[in-house]
Formats: structure tokens, C-alpha cells, sequence
């Protein structure tokens, strides 16, 4: 066919001005982050308000990188705009009939709402390094503490009050900005892969694996550099919850595409070919295959038998790995598999990162490694891990700033 | 409404380009002599706007029609929309679609699996092979898109540009509300507040919209609002030597396009979606999308 003799990539016939696919690999970090963020905030609420004791050692962790992920999220979005300049227009000008015009909104007090909650949880420690540290160091840290450095039974009460309050309000929070951002493409009519009334809460289960995913592999990451073990019953209760949200998280996944496939629609000619070609290796093979089956092997073999510590949490590292690279997966085959169809369901284009285009692979990277390196930072001012726990108590026995050490 | 006439004031008072150095006598001569030309030059645009015809908005809802049994590919309608709207390379307002549906001769021998597709619905195989190169900027090639000539069943050419739907999903998922319906029935465009997200791009079923390579704003067809709000054709339309493309004010019941829709049978594209576009093909086969 002339369409794919002219342009190398096409196959079949696509619209001309779907060549180019429009929302690039940055597309697929922003729900990536956001997802991060929703994940590890829900696992800070399990401890601050469903009592789950047990992820104490992860607790103020995953509150503030969740935190971190949130200030970056929009980083992506934000390179990818066609008039980055006028970014606010969406908050100053909104369209009440935009899927995208309430982003601003619930990005915004969704912030303010992780934000204050972080604060109170970090209020103490701020307060110590306050006194504890002299000249501009200190008027920082003064700064930060809003020039109160108050600290007794009562504003610990008070903090802690605060704390659950706004994990309380934060659930909801963090389910409304991640499912909000499965509904942008769940609700595009135009585009059979991504219109389903399912993609909100496929998104938010994602989110939720993604999150708890890359708690365990930092908690192994930074037990590791410090040479402490990490918190056998809290990786364990990590592992069984990881396991029963991925469940979840595919189980609804295969159900869509099942459904879909059984209904046989005039669109599921030209889906299946997507499956099955183009997205073959990375949604048939990786993504529901490898990424999906050994995780669910290894978490659900961890969560029934008695292993040995070693080999048990072997295999939570193992899945949590994979599980990150199968959610980053999930968002590469929704947001840029949708792109790949041509809207005449007769054709299909292909997509490559470029490595230094300024929507490409190393921006991407850059853009996603910022938030950790931030994360490390704020974890060489405060005590991200509490004192009496393995991984805390390192940071009593050396001095904050001293090794090469890196998280 | 007068885009073009606005750009036009904007070209006539901005500087000329390419800097000389100029000594502060001639920079001052230079600047009053320039002054005073787009003074003039202003004036006499204002006026020209002026003297133009009253045009109603309310008095107009737009509607474009395309009689696909009309339409050769020569692709003079993609040329002239480009050259009118300096449509960027790649990207397409307009363009027009070339379906080769070919019927296999090997009648008898078809799989279980193919006796249930749509293609034995409709009474033997029938392949469709759908091209566009370049968007049909240069037409097409003279030889057929299929290796067997012979097998060819029918052949046709199909124009394609935005909808102008009226209930528009671009416009419903613009961010910023910067595509709009406007009250004359076309969707358009607001270039001073589009962010460029994509999100209409994503959202049009008819794949009609693109971002502007250079300028970043989304961008496509504007039914040339800049000439039939002042009486003219629009560029594809006064391009077509055939007569394929139409375009009118539904409102008038003496326009060209009430008759023609009078008198007419047809069809819109993927009318299941709600989108009440306002291009009606004339001779629609079902295998357009």
C-alpha cells in the first residue's frame, strides 16, 4: 500500500495526521508518577489510620515520597505542552465540560492536602534540627518550623491528630487524582483501547501496585546501603497487600480486554491486530505475561508458605521490580498502544523515543530521577525512618552526611 | 470574525525586517516615516473592514457538503488549502482518501474464519485498501494500490476536513476553552489560549486536528472563516474543478447547500458517536470511516 511505501512504520492506512503520535513517552511518566504518589500515600494512611502497626518503618517514608513524586508529577506535562507559558490558563480559564480542566484543581489541593500532612508528621524533627544547628542553618530550619519551635505533650497530640485527620482526607484524595487521571482516557469515544468506563479504576489499582512496588524496592534499596536489616513483618505485610492489589489490578484488566474481545465489535478487528502485533511484546508478552504471572507466583507462594526470610524476601524484591516495570508497561500500552491504532480502524503508525529529543528518553529519565534525589536530600535533614527501627536507628549511629551512600 | 484583517494590521505596523544601523537622524526619519505609513495603512484597513458588508453571525449556521461520486483526487483542494492557510508540511486541514476495494477471484476457497466477516456479509471477499500519500497533496499515481488490477471492484476518492461537529467532542474536551463552537456553526480555534496539550487531537474521531509544529497551538480546518465571512468560497471549494465540495448557511433556505441536501441522499461519518458533524457526504460507501 502507498501509505506504508511513503512512511517507514505504517502499516495499512492512518489518517495523515495521526503519522506522529502526539503524547509521547512523557504521557506515560505523568501517570506513572501520579501513580506513584497514590500508591505510597494509601500505604502511609494503612499505618496513620487503618492501624496497620506493622508498616511503622515505611510509614513517614511513604508519605513523603509521595509527596516528592506529586511536586513532579506535572514536570512531564509541563515539557510536553505545546505553549508551556500558558500553562495556568487551565486554572485561570478553565472549561467546565474538560475532562483535563479539573487536573489544576485536584493536583492543587491534593498537594496542599500531602503537603500539611507532612509538615505536621515532620514538625519535630524540624523543631530538633532547629535547635540543634546554628546561624543560617538554623534560620532556615526556624523558617521551615514558621518560628515555632514549640514541642510538648500537647502540640504532639495536636500533630498527630492533624496527621490522621488529613490522612482520613487524603484517601479519598489520592483515589479522586488517580482515578481522575484513568478517566481522561477513559473518556475519549474516539478511541476504542482507551474508552471504558473500567479505565479509572484499572488506573487507580495500578497506582496502588506501583506505589506499594516502589516502597519495598527503596526500603531494600537504603536497608542495603546501610547495611540493617530491613523490618521482616512489615515487608511481609507490604508483599500481601502488593499481592492482593495485583490480583485485583489484572483480574480487571483481562476482564476488559475479555469483554471486548467476546463482544466482537466492528472495532475489535482492528484492536486485536494491535494486541497481538503491535503491542505483542509489551502488553501480551511482558506486561500480562512475565511481569504479571511471576509476580503473582512468587507473591502468592510467599504469602501461603513458610519460606526462609532470605528466600521470602527475595522473592518481594523480585515483584516489586517487576511489578514497577509492569505498571510503567500498563501506562506505555494505554497511552501510546491508543496512539498506535489509526482512528480509521484501518491502519496502525509506530512510536520511538528519541534518546535526546526534548520529549525523549533522557529528559524522561532525568525528569523521573529528580524526585528520588530530592528524596534523598530531604532524608539527609530529617529522619525519614523512626529512630527505633533498624533503618532509623542507623541514622543515630552516623553522622547525617557521611558516606556515599545514596537513596 | 476578521482574523485576517486584524493579522494584516498587525503585519502593517510591525517593523520591517532585517536591521540596518542607522545614525539618530535616520532612526528618527525612519521612525516617523513608518509611523505615518501604518497610520495610513491602518486606516485604510479599518475602513476596508468598514465598508464590508454586515456580517450576522446569528443569521448563519455553516454546513459543508461532499458528493464523493463527484470527487477525481486530483488533490487540487489539498493544495489550495495549504497555500491559503499555510498549512506546515505533514500536517492536514484537508486531504482526500483513496478506497480500492478488490474482490478475490478465488471465490470458493475461503476459510470458516473469513465466511463470517463482514467482507462475505457482503457478498464475497472483499479486500479494501485505503491510500493518501502525502495526504494527496500531489494527487495520486496512476497505478493501482493493488498488485492484481484486474481484481478491482470498485475505486473511489473520499475528501475529508473537520466536521465542524455541533456537538463537538474537541471542543467539549478543550482544557481552557479555547476551541469553541462558534454561533455561526464552525468549530474554531482561539490560537491566543490553546496550550497545546493534545487533548483535542486525541479526541477527534476524524482525525482532522494537529499541533502547530512551529507555534505549538493546536490547529485545522477553519471552513476559511476569514473568506466565506466576508462572501467568499472557501479555498478547496473555489480549487474543487469538479464540483465535489460545497459549503453553505443551513439558515438560508435559497443556499446552495439546503438544495443540495434537499435533493440529495446522505450520510455522515461515524454518526454512532454523537458528534452531529456537519459534513454531509453525498454517496457515501459503507467502507468510509
Amino acid at each position: 500500500m502507498h501509505g506504508s511505501d511513503v512512511i517507514e512504520g505504517l502499516t495499512g492506512f492512518v489518517f495523515p495526521n495521526e503519522v506522529h503520535v502526539h503524547w509521547t513517552v512523557m504521557i506515560v511518566l505523568y501517570p506513572y508518577i501520579t501513580g506513584l504518589v497514590a500508591g505510597a500515600f494509601i500505604v502511609a494512611s494503612l499505618y496513620h489510620l487503618f492501624g496497620r502497626h506493622e508498616l511503622k518503618p515505611v510509614a513517614r517514608f511513604a508519605l513523603v515520597a509521595s509527596f516528592v513524586f506529586l511536586l513532579f508529577a506535572p514536570l512531564p506535562l509541563l515539557n510536553h505542552l505545546g505553549i508551556p507559558e500558558r500553562a495556568f490558563n487551565i486554572m485561570i480559564i478553565p472549561n467546565p465540560s474538560s475532562a483535563m480542566a479539573g487536573f489544576g484543581f485536584i493536583y492543587t489541593l491534593y498537594l496542599i492536602i500531602v503537603g500539611i500532612e507532612v509538615w505536621f508528621s515532620l514538625r519535630e524533627d524540624l523543631v530538633a534540627r532547629a535547635r540543634s544547628t546554628t546561624g543560617l542553618k538554623q534560620l532556615i530550619f526556624k523558617a521551615l518550623c514558621l518560628f515555632d519551635l514549640t514541642v510538648d505533650e500537647k502540640t504532639h497530640k495536636v500533630d498527630h491528630r492533624v496527621v490522621s485527620f488529613f490522612a482520613a482526607v487524603g484517601i479519598p484524595g489520592a483515589c479522586f487524582l488517580h482515578g481522575y487521571v484513568g478517566f481522561l482516557f477513559g473518556a475519549i469515544k474516539a478511541n476504542p483501547w482507551w474508552s471504558t468506563p473500567l479505565m479509572f479504576i484499572i488506573f487507580l489499582l495500578s497506582a496502588i501496585v506501583s506505589g506499594i512496588s516502589v516502597l519495598i524496592f527503596l526500603y531494600f534499596f537504603i536497608s542495603r546501603l546501610r547495611k540493617v536489616e530491613v523490618d521482616p513483618a512489615c515487608v511481609k505485610t507490604l508483599a500481601n497487600f502488593l499481592w492482593g492489589f495485583m490480583i485485583l489490578d489484572v483480574a480487571l484488566e483481562l476482564l476488559q480486554e475479555m469483554s471486548i474481545a467476546y463482544e466482537q465489535t466492528r472495532e475489535w478487528e482492528a484492536l486485536s491486530i494491535l494486541i497481538s502485533q503491535k503491542l505483542h511484546m509489551t502488553y501480551t508478552v511482558l506486561q500480562l505475561g512475565l511481569f504479571s504471572l511471576v509476580p503473582f507466583f512468587l507473591l502468592g507462594i510467599n504469602a501461603v508458605a513458610r519460606l526462609p526470610r532470605r528466600v521470602s524476601h527475595l522473592f518481594t524484591f523480585l515483584s516489586a521490580i517487576m511489578l514497577l516495570a509492569q505498571v510503567l508497561l500498563m501506562r506505555w500500552n494505554v497511552v501510546i498502544g491508543g496512539q498506535l491504532m489509526s482512528r480509521s480502524f484501518r491502519g496502525y503508525t509506530s512510536y520511538t523515543p528519541g534518546l535526546l529529543d526534548k520529549e525523549g528518553l533522557i529528559v524522561a529519565l532525568v525528569i523521573f530521577t529528580v524526585p528520588f534525589l530530592l528524596l534523598r536530600l530531604i532524608d539527609q535533614v530529617v529522619n525519614l525512618f523512626p529512630p527505633d527501627s533498624a533503618i532509623g536507628r542507623w541514622r543515630t549511629d552516623k553522622p547525617p552526611i557521611s558516606s556515599s551512600s545514596a537513596s | 470574525m476578521s482574523g485576517t484583517s486584524f493579522d494584516t494590521v498587525r503585519e502593517a505596523v510591525a517593523p520591517p525586517a532585517g536591521g540596518r544601523d542607522l545614525g539618530r537622524r535616520g532612526f528618527i526619519k525612519g521612525g516617523v516615516a513608518l509611523a505615518a505609513g501604518a497610520a495610513v495603512s491602518l486606516k485604510l484597513r479599518l475602513d476596508a473592514v468598514a465598508a464590508e458588508p454586515a456580517y450576522k453571525m446569528d443569521d448563519h449556521w455553516w454546513a459543508f457538503a461532499i458528493d464523493t461520486t463527484k470527487c477525481i483526487g486530483c488533490g487540487s483542494c489539498v493544495r489550495a488549502c495549504k497555500a491559503e492557510n499555510d498549512v506546515p508540511d505533514g500536517c492536514f486541514r484537508t486531504w482526500v482518501e483513496r478506497y480500492t476495494i478488490t474482490r478475490d477471484p478465488k471465490l470458493h476457497v475461503q476459510t470458516e474464519a473469513e465466511k463470517t466477516s463482514a467482507a462475505w456479509a457482503l457478498g464475497g471477499l472483499q479486500k479494501v485498501t485505503v491510500d493518501c500519500p502525502n495526504g494527496a497533496l500531489d494527487g495520486f499515481p496512476t497505478e493501482a494500490p493493488v498488485e492484481d488490477a484486474k481484481t478491482i471492484e470498485k475505486a473511489f476518492f473520499v475528501p475529508k476536513i473537520c466536521n465542524h461537529c455541533a456537538t463537538s467532542p474537541c471542543v467539549q474536551v478543550c482544557p481552557v476553552g479555547a476551541s469553541y463552537l462558534s454561533p455561526d456553526g464552525l468549530v474554531l480555534i482561539d490560537r491566543e489560549v490553546c496550550v497545546g496539550c493534545g487533548y483535542c487531537v486525541q479526541a477527534c474521531p476524524y482525525g482532522t486536528r494537529y499541533i502547530h509544529p512551529v507555534h505549538g497551538y493546536a490547529d485545522k480546518c477553519t471552513m476559511c472563516y476569514h473568506r466565506i465571512s466576508k462572501g467568499l468560497k472557501t479555498a478547496c471549494v473555489e480549487a474543487c474543478p469538479v464540483g465535489a465540495r460545497a459549503f453553505g448557511n443551513l439558515k438560508d433556505p435559497k443556499s446552495k447547500i439546503r438544495q443540495l441536501l434537499g435533493t440529495s441522499r446522505f450520510k455522515l461519518l461515524r454518526p454512532e458517536l454523537g458528534t452531529n458533524p456537519k459534513c454531509f457526504y453525498i454517496g457515501l460507501d459503507e467502507e468510509v470511516r
